[in-house]
């Protein structure tokens, strides 16, 4: 499902199964929050998060097969609810963790998978393969409130959210970068986690005050904040 | 006034007339009319091309009818009605700026999905600042949500500034300019024959846009409630 590892000041967030889509099933959006709670009781100055994963995928969204398996439709919906509710204490603790965060996404990212990976403060993503897509307008689904609000946290063009959200456009790395969604598009699996690390290690090398970071991200995300329920500290007086 | 034309999953409003297909309260109204018209025909797959011909798309408000301020004040509340229906449209919407867009019309042709414009004619003008009047709440609104450049904001509602095909392109207020009235008609059709493949969910379609522009859409009292997921 997910391995956690520590790797100096790094954790490194593993989805698992090379032939896996990584879907974000109740298992694994478990197992994630789980990890990810894991990391932030470890944290010190220089942490730093990267969440990645392996093969065709970084994550292909909600489980919509387990839902739709379920006995009635009303069922399916309930699922669905429950994956929806679930994943939004996932987008919480990334927005609140006490440490930079990485995204290495190596493959697809679609709708909650490309969720994931925007809540993070840093995303790269693979020029020569993979592609963001919200897939939610084609599927005929709604969002979640919190996703909207993420998307429009986010992405600060008016037009990309729009070609993203309302278009469904599957966008590949190159694209990404020019509509200022990812930071970085790499050529290769070894090029795009290779020039993750060393965003980190540039990132850790700045030994921040976890709890100050955690609050300044906070504070650019007010509205993401609010619908998550997260509150927003008064600024703590700084040591001068 | 204007006429609505269907072609298969298009449809196709057009501003007619000589007026400089200004917005009179029988323009907006036959506007409305048609927008609804479209709403209650439209399946997915559907898509809403609005355009107009000649030298202007539309020249804003029709202020030389205007003899009280209440009468102006009464044609900026009937065109925000056109305004919510267009920015909760179960359809995508394509502006197809052929021509001059000056204030309300400006708003009008911004208030799409998408907008394509001539490169070689016409400007995009917002006189409001020149004629030394305010903007209706949901003119500065529909601003704010629609053009994420704070300079280009800026430019066009506190400068006045009159923007051409190319410069919209780059301020991020148009999607794409195109030389000649023909060749921008064609280019409209094929986006809208591209959205329209993608079936989309009608009532998920507007929820989407919705959450796009949440604060527009509460200005306008255009909030939906809720809906299900089916899936």
């Amino acid at each position: 499902m997910c391995t956690l590892e520590k790797r100096g000041d790094f954790f490194i967030l593993t989805l698992t199964g090379e032939n896996d889509d990584h879907r974000l099933s109740p298992t694994l959006i478990a197992a994630v929050l789980s990890a990810l709670r894991e990391a932030k009781s470890q944290a010190t100055r220089g942490s730093v998060l990267i969440t990645t994963s392996q093969g065709k995928f970084f994550s292909n969204g909600f489980d919509l097969g387990w839902a739709r398996s379920a006995a009635t439709p009303s069922d399916a919906f309930l699922r669905l609810h429950q994956m929806v509710e679930s994943f939004r204490p996932i987008v919480a603790e990334l927005i609140s963790l006490p440490m930079p965060t990485v995204a290495v996404v190596q493959g697809h990212a679609a709708a909650a998978g490309f969720g994931l990976a925007l809540s993070h403060d840093y995303v790269f993503m693979r020029s020569d393969r993979g592609v963001l897509y919200m897939s939610e307008v084609d599927l005929g689904l709604p969002f979640p409130d919190y996703f909207s609000v993420l998307f429009r946290a986010k992405l600060g063009s008016i037009a990309a959210r729009r070609d993203v959200l309302l278009r469904g456009t599957k966008v590949r790395g190159a694209e990404a970068v020019k509509l200022g969604i990812v930071d970085g598009a790499y050529d290769g699996e070894e090029k795009v986690k290779g020039a993750g690390m060393q965003l980190a290690e540039k990132l850790a090398s700045r030994k921040w005050n976890g709890e100050i970071y955690k609050e300044i991200r906070k504070s650019l995300y007010p509205e993401l904040c609010a619908i998550l329920g997260l509150e927003v500290d008064k600024p703590a007086l700084s040591k001068l | 006034m204007c006429t609505l034309e269907q072609r298969s999953n298009l449809f196709i409003l057009t501003l007619t007339g000589n007026n400089q297909h200004r917005l009179s309260p029988t323009l907006i109204a036959a506007i409305l009319s048609a927008l609804r018209q479209v709403k209650s025909v439209a399946t997915s797959g559907s898509v809403l091309i609005t355009n107009s011909k000649g030298k202007f798309f539309s020249n804003g408000l029709d202020r030389c009818r205007v003899k009280a301020l209440s009468r102006l004040s009464q044609m900026v509340e009937s065109l925000r009605h056109v305004v919510a229906e267009l920015v909760s449209f179960p359809i995508p919407t394509i502006s197809v700026v052929q021509g001059h867009a000056a204030a309300a019309g400006f708003v009008l042709a911004l208030s799409h999905d998408y907008m394509l414009m001539r490169e070689d004619r016409g400007v995009l003008y917002m006189s409001e600042i020149d004629l030394g009047g305010c903007l209706p709440d949901y003119f500065t609104v529909l601003f704010r949500a629609k053009i994420g450049s704070g300079l280009a904001r800026r430019d066009v509602v506190l400068g006045g500034r009159k923007v051409r095909g190319r410069e919209a392109v780059e301020m991020g207020i148009v999607d794409g300019v195109w030389g000649g009235e023909e060749r921008l008609g064609e280019a409209a059709v094929e986006l809208a024959e591209r959205l329209g493949a993608r079936k989309w969910d009608g009532e998920v379609y507007q929820k989407m846009r919705e959450g796009l522009y949440p604060e527009l859409c509460v200005v306008l009292g255009a909030v939906t409630g809720r809906i299900q997921a089916k899936l």
